[in-house]
């Protein structure tokens, strides 16, 4: 089992307790979690990836829990086995293409994959030296995916990737996280409250606000 | 891409921000490299071109301006006194040695100086080639006279009246170069040395011209028998008549002559004396208030920086606060983030230092450059001193500081409020 969620819940000062459903996730699989906003979906998400720490319950990545870790082995782990891609692809505009994949790959300390031919596989070669601001949207978006993907995580999580997107800019995404979270067998989390997902992926849940 | 490159390329990617810090910095670092180089150099050239003369006689006015015009020549002479006072003066019991000193024209803005050989024996100079002088009207170039002048051993030149460029010329007689002093970064690099003979007879050839054109008698009725006399190598020149020299360099037989021997020629002579260690002791309390505002003025500029660096780097830090949380989401710690800011603000400032230190010596070369002859033409622009390494490292501090409050302020950042809200 890759991924294993339990008794999760979170308390924010001033608001309400958010309490999450139990599940799992097997290696290579595919899961969307579906939710209005304000449900608690981007919070979920935040505690999968150790952004947060749940205020109770745990969430076991690969056999690690990870409120067992200290901070930096946290910030460790999720520059090496765990990918996010977010609403909006905010690339580091300091940067060219390849090299915000570059300063992704400095934090963690596998192998991954190889920048160039990552590039080439979501066509994003000939835009490996340009600068982000002469990205189009769907390039920035691609070269977020790209970020994600380069530490061949063995999670990969997605923050409505889709929410701006119209039909078939969706499926093509979605498709693109599918494929790649395949080819390098990492399980894949999609959190959205974007219902045509669902024709994609079968898998999912859905998170309520109490 | 590791975090250094990460510094740069955020520095770089605000070129009109990073270009203003970096030149506030590299300003106020500039005027404090000039300040530091000038004032070494100004105290070595005091001391060294100072050294072996305790005191300076010369005619009645500023003692400084004495000071300055014998020992250090750059002001000009208070006039002259009498060879036979100076004589008397010599012969007391108080003077272990005199150097009779007679000054009055230069060539191209390069003094002409007569003396004897003792002159030379104080600042341990030897000719670098040729001899010493012999016969009136011999020079022996200072190595930086003979490097700007382009003068070699077996040249001729005519001397111009008065110390300064400008003045008419003595054309009636030219001097011959018949040596050039090894060079010593001393005063004698940038003199013309002769015998005080010469001196007299150039101004004396020119007041006989002066008469017989007046009077319309032959020029050829100068009598040009002592061009071919041997000069004085050591004390005073024999003359048979009264004579004048500009002023007499002293040495003292013992401690008790610098209390009773200045006051003694105070008071009871024609002439005054000056000495030079406690003249540029005054000198240097006197600068020292325009080095002190000039210092001010540098800390004011390193202050403003500072201040910019830290504005810069914490508006920046507002601007890129998703850019950490990214960072962070992708794996960097939060010490990473602090590094990455202190980095920004480090690298600021050693550019800014580094620049400022190559303005500051490229200053003080233009400012060479435009003297030929005075005491900053002897300056060198491109030494490096042990503490322009401290001005480095209060840069570094300044930025260090300025980095502080935006480097903990990366560190706080709370990464999943900021996710959520980008």
């Amino acid at each position: 089992m890759l991924l294993s969620c339990q008794n999760l819940s979170v308390t924010h000062a001033g608001q309400k307790n958010l309490i999450f459903l139990d599940f799992k996730l097997e290696k290579g699989e595919s899961l969307l979690v579906l939710g209005n906003s304000g449900s608690g979906k981007t919070t979920l998400l935040n505690l999968i990836s150790g952004l947060l720490k749940p205020h109770t319950g745990s969430v076991i990545l690969d056999g690690v829990d990870l409120n067992s870790l200290s901070s930096q082995e946290m910030d460790r782990l999720r520059g090496s086995e765990i990918g996010i891609v977010f609403q909006k692809p905010h690339l580091i505009a300091a940067l060219s293409v390849k090299e915000n994949l570059q300063i992704a790959k400095s934090f963690s300390r596998k192998e991954g994959q190889n920048i160039d031919s990552l590039l080439a596989v979501l066509g994003l070669e000939s835009k490996a030296n340009s600068s982000i601001n002469t990205l189009s949207e769907g390039e920035a978006q691609r070269v977020s995916i790209a970020r994600a993907l380069v530490n061949s995580p063995k999670l990969i999580l997605a923050d409505e990737p889709t929410s701006s997107l119209d039909d078939e800019n969706t499926s093509k995404v979605i498709q693109l996280l599918k494929s790649q979270a395949q080819n390098i067998g990492a399980g894949l989390i999609i959190v959205t409250h974007d219902q045509r997902v669902k024709a994609h992926i079968s898998n999912f849940i859905e998170v309520k606000s109490a | 891409m590791n975090l250094i490159k990460l510094s740069w390329k955020y520095l770089t990617f605000r070129p009109l921000s990073t270009g203003l810090n970096v030149l506030l910095l590299a300003l106020g670092l500039a005027i404090m490299t000039v300040l530091i180089l000038i004032q070494d150099q100004f105290e070595k050239k005091v001391t060294t071109d100072a050294k072996g003369i305790d005191l300076v006689v010369g005619a009645k006015g500023s003692p400084l301006q004495l000071v300055l015009s014998s020992v250090y020549h750059v002001d000009f002479p208070t006039g002259n006194i009498p060879m036979e006072e100076a004589q008397k003066l010599a012969k007391n019991r108080l003077v272990k040695g005199v150097i009779p000193l007679a000054l009055g024209d230069n060539f191209k803005g390069f003094r002409i100086v007569g003396t004897n050989y003792d002159y030379l024996n104080i600042y341990e100079s030897t000719p670098k080639s040729g001899s010493l002088w012999e016969y009136p009207f011999d020079v022996v170039l200072g190595s930086e006279v003979a490097l700007q002048t382009g003068l070699a051993v077996g040249d001729s030149f005519a001397g111009s009246h008065g110390i300064s460029v400008g003045s008419h010329d003595h054309d009636q007689h030219d001097y011959k170069v018949v040596g050039i002093l090894e060079q010593k970064g001393n005063v004698l690099d940038r003199l013309v040395l002769t015998s005080i003979e010469s001196v007299w007879l150039t101004h004396e050839e020119s007041e006989t011209e002066t008469d017989s054109l007046s009077s319309a008698l032959p020029s050829e009725s100068i009598n040009h028998e002592k061009f071919h006399q041997k000069v004085a190598q050591t004390g005073f020149p024999i003359s048979d008549q009264p004579r004048e020299i500009t002023s007499l360099l002293i040495q003292y037989r013992n401690p008790m002559a610098a209390i009773q021997l200045p006051r003694m020629i105070n008071s009871r002579t024609t002439m005054q004396a000056a000495s030079p260690s406690f003249e540029m002791a005054r000198l240097f309390e006197l600068l020292g208030v325009g080095v002190s505002l000039l210092q001010g003025l540098a800390i004011v500029l390193l202050g403003i920086s500072g201040i910019g660096i830290f504005i810069a780097l914490y508006n920046s830090l507002k601007e890129r606060k998703y850019d950490l949380a990214i960072l962070r989401a992708i794996g960097a710690s939060r010490f990473q983030l602090l590094f990455l800011v202190f980095l920004e603000g480090i690298m600021l400032t050693l550019i800014g230092a580094l620049i400022g230190i190559l303005l500051g010596h490229l200053f003080l070369q233009i400012l060479v450059s435009q003297n030929d002859s005075g005491v900053v033409a002897a300056f060198e622009s491109w030494v490096f001193l042990k503490e322009e390494l401290w001005l480095v490292l209060y840069a570094l501090s300044v930025g260090l500081l300025a980095s502080m409050i935006p480097a903990f302020s990366a560190y706080k950042t709370d990464i999943s409020k900021q996710l959520t809200r980008g």
